[in-house]
Order: C-alpha cells, then structure tokens, then sequence
C-alpha cells in the first residue's frame, strides 16, 4: 500500500435523495494513468469533484498522501495545492493575462517569489507552446488554447497529481488534438492523473487502468486492452458499442 | 429672428446664479451617492443571502422605493414627517434622504446582479488552486465584480443628478427653481426668457451628465 497516492474508500455522495455515487473505492499508485469513462450522468465528473473536496462526501474516505481530505477542513488549501484540476468550462479567470492567471495561486496561495514563478510558468507556457500568448486575456485565446493554459496553471503549483474533467468535451473536434497530445506528454513524464473522458482512442493510448462507473458504481476496473477488447460485463459492452456504431457502419460499404 | 429671450441670461448675475443652483442639486446628488455606493454595496451583498426572510425584507424594501414615484417619496418624507411626526426637516436634508433610499435600492440591486452574474466554476477553480475563501473574494470575484459594476452605478449617479430636478417641488432652490424665479423676475423685459432660460437649463444638465455617461460607456467597453 506504500505507493498509493490517493486512496478512495467506500464513497456515497447523495444530491438530496439522488444516490450520485454509491460505494465508489478507487486507488491511484503514484505515476498511475487511470480513465474514467461511462454514460453521462454517471458520476464520474462527481468523483473527480469529490476527490478534492469541492462537494462535500456523506460517506467514506478520501486519503492523499496520507492526510485526510475532508470538505471544508483548515488544511484543505495545503492538501489542494497537491492536486491539480482543470474543468470542462474555461476556468480561466478572465479579468487576468494568462501569465497572472498562472501567477496567483503560486504568489498568493504557495507565497512564492513572483519572478522565481514567471520564469517556470514562461517555460511551462513554452512546452504547450503558448509563450508569445504570456500577456494575451482569456478571451483572445481559442478553446484549446485556453484549456493548455488552465493546464499550465495547475501545474505551476508543482502538484503531485493532476484531475482533468472533461477538458476537451467543449471543444470543437480541431482542437481536442492539442489538449491531449499535452496530457499525453505529461503521462510520459510520469504525472499521475485521473482523466474523464468520452475520447476512447486517446483513453486506449493513455490510460494504465481503465474504470467503468455506471449509476454511480464502478462496474470495471481494468487495464485498457481487456476493457476496451474483452469488456468483461454486459453494460461495458453496450457503451462501448455506441463508439464503434460509426465504424461498423463504414465496414458494410466496403 | 424672434427673441429667444437668451438675453436675459446674460443679464447681472443670472448666469451665475443658474450655477449656483446646479451646485446645489450636484451637492445633494452627490452625497447621496457617496452614502448609496457603501450602503448598496452593503445591501447587495445581503441580498444575495440564501436565508427567505432577509431576501424578503430587502426584496420588499427594493421594489417599493423602486415602483414608488421620487417625487412622491419626496412628499412622504418632507411632509409626511412634518405632519406626522413633527419633524421640521429642510427640504435638502430630506432629499438627500430620499436620494440615499432609492441610490441604495438601486446600487443593491446592481451589486447583487453582479455577484450573481459570477460564474460557478470562477469560485471552484480558485479554490482547486487552493486559494482560501478571502482569496477567491479579493483577487478573483471582487475584481471582476468592480468591472461590470463600475459603468452600471456610473449610470446611475448621472440619473440621480437628473431626478434632482424634482426637489423644487418641495422648495429646495436647486437649477430649475432659479430658472423659474428669472423668468419670473424678467416676465415685463423678456416675456419671452421661458425658451433661453430653460434651453440653458438643459445645456447645463446636457454638459454635466454627457461626459459621465461618456465615461461609462467607454468602461463598459473596456472591461465588458
């Protein structure tokens, strides 16, 4: 257990009388890629919310790094600054060039020298190749653009792990290429990273450990090959045939 | 050409004293501002409370300085309060409270649009960047609330300022009433004065309210 990052126990999340997530545990070995993929509305993006605490849990464990992550505990900004999220909608804040929305949490929350943090965030900013857009305003920024620098921003806080939620679902097709290839290379750096998404190929190519969540309880937990090529259970199977609807389709012409 | 009565404007000191009662209204509209801003700002953020009875209470107190006409506030509290609770406040004073009552009507109402109008995910991507809740409010909400709402109450003191012409009705002496007492005063000279007169009034309120909309505007286009 010694190489567990994150450990979820037993997780109920409840809206009202809607049971969201039901029982949910999951644990992420440091450098681990896990995907989660499902239905819409099964929870998976409430999972990802939970596991830093912006919605509060009514049942079971969430443990980083071995401290307790509790909704709306005094240490939480300390255990936050350990995980790096980025949203499905521009997060991005836009009343700030992209060099100070990348700034303020490493100046304010982590009290760091701002030129020290200007020069990492200039060369983050270089890798995803946005450093000439350093003093542009979110809204001069295209999709894909702005979700790169909300990856940027996070990861200027030097975070053990990083959750992304659907970055890519509210982009148009053109762009989606340029968020993923820039987690992709963050998987190769060995990030550890939980990723939802409804893009299966780049899951096949990223994931080390695939989780089915239906209705709020995981089905499957597997490597991608067996999921996504012997799906074990009858409800992976059906949501995996409304990817490859398309493609069956292609194969009868021919 | 007709006599337009502009003559009389530049008769002794009329010009002057056309000023020194725009003076007056500007000095009540802008205390009432200066006291609107802090209390809307007050009132606003109460308003956006979750709790029924506050958000009642102030919805009421909104709606019903909002519907009520100014000039009969102006009545309910210049002789309503002489009448009914003896008072013998002077016409300025109880413009200026009026002016406040409906300046932190309308600011509150400004304020609370605009904090709600913050998206969600501004308060939950700066707190998954682990800044504290006085952080999120000082470096990312406020900041952009101050945008929108900085053109929005700019607008709002240039109404104030025109709704102060109503306060003669209760013998407040501000620009309009000084119009009226020269045109009175020259009625057998200038029997005409009523165009020049009131045609400068107008300039006045043009030139003092133009810029300030100007102003907001071009806020408005530069943070909207």
């Amino acid at each position: 257990m010694a190489d567990e990052l994150l450990t979820a126990e037993h997780l109920v999340k409840r809206f009202d009388d809607n049971t969201v997530l039901d029982d949910v545990s999951l644990s992420v070995k440091k450098g681990e890629v896990i995907v989660v993929v499902g239905p819409s509305g099964c929870g998976k993006s409430t999972l990802l919310r939970c596991l830093n605490a912006l919605e509060p849990i009514q049942g079971g464990k969430i443990t980083l790094d071995g401290e307790a992550v509790v909704y709306g505990s005094k240490n939480l900004a300390a255990i936050r600054q350990k995980i790096g999220m980025v949203f499905q909608s521009y997060d991005l804040f836009p009343h700030l060039s992209v060099l100070d929305n990348i700034l303020l949490a490493p100046v304010k929350a982590q009290k760091r020298k701002k030129d020290e943090a200007a020069a990492e965030a200039m060369k983050l900013l270089e890798r995803v190749g946005l450093a000439d857009k350093a003093k542009s305003f979110p809204r001069q920024l295209s999709g894909g653009q702005k979700q790169r620098v909300a990856i940027v921003r996070a990861l200027c806080m030097h975070p053990v792990m990083m959750l992304f939620d659907e970055v890519t679902a509210a982009l148009d097709p053109e762009m989606v290429r340029e968020v993923l290839d820039v987690m992709l290379n963050l998987a190769k750096q060995g990030m550890t990273m939980i990723i939802v998404t409804h893009e299966m190929q780049f899951a096949k190519a990223i994931a080390d450990r695939v989780v089915f969540l239906e209705n709020g309880e995981i089905i499957e937990d597997t490597d991608p090959n067996t999921f996504f090529e012997h799906p074990q259970t009858e409800r992976a199977k059906q949501f995996l045939n409304i990817f490859s609807f398309e493609r069956s389709k292609k194969d009868e012409k021919n | 050409m007709p006599d337009l009565g502009l003559d009389v404007l530049f008769k002794g000191k009329n010009m002057l004293r056309l000023l020194g009662g725009l003076w007056t209204a500007v000095e009540i509209s802008l205390i009432a501002v200066a006291l609107s801003i802090p209390l809307g700002i007050l009132l606003g953020i109460i308003m956006t409370s979750k709790n029924p009875i506050v958000k009642a209470v102030t919805r009421i107190y909104l709606e019903f300085v909002r519907i009520m006409p100014q000039l009969v506030l102006l009545f309910i509290v210049f002789f309503g309060s002489t009448g009914a609770l003896g008072w013998n406040i002077s016409g300025e004073l109880a413009s200026v409270i009026v002016f406040t009552a409906w300046g932190t009507a309308e600011m509150g109402d400004l304020v609370r649009g605009a904090l709600i109008s913050i998206p969600k995910h501004q308060y939950e991507s700066a707190a998954a960047l682990s800044l504290t809740s006085a952080q999120t409010y000082i470096y990312v909400i406020i900041p952009q609330t101050v945008r929108r709402l900085i053109p929005l109450s700019i607008n709002l003191i240039t109404r104030m300022i025109k709704t102060t012409s109503l306060i003669l009705m209760i013998g407040v002496v501000e620009v309009l009433k000084v119009a009226q007492q020269i045109i009175e005063a020259n009625r057998m000279t200038s029997p005409n004065a009523a165009f020049g007169v009131y045609l400068a009034v107008l300039l006045i309120y043009f030139i003092l309210c133009w810029p300030i909309s100007l102003l907001a505007r071009r806020l408005e286009k530069k943070w909207g």
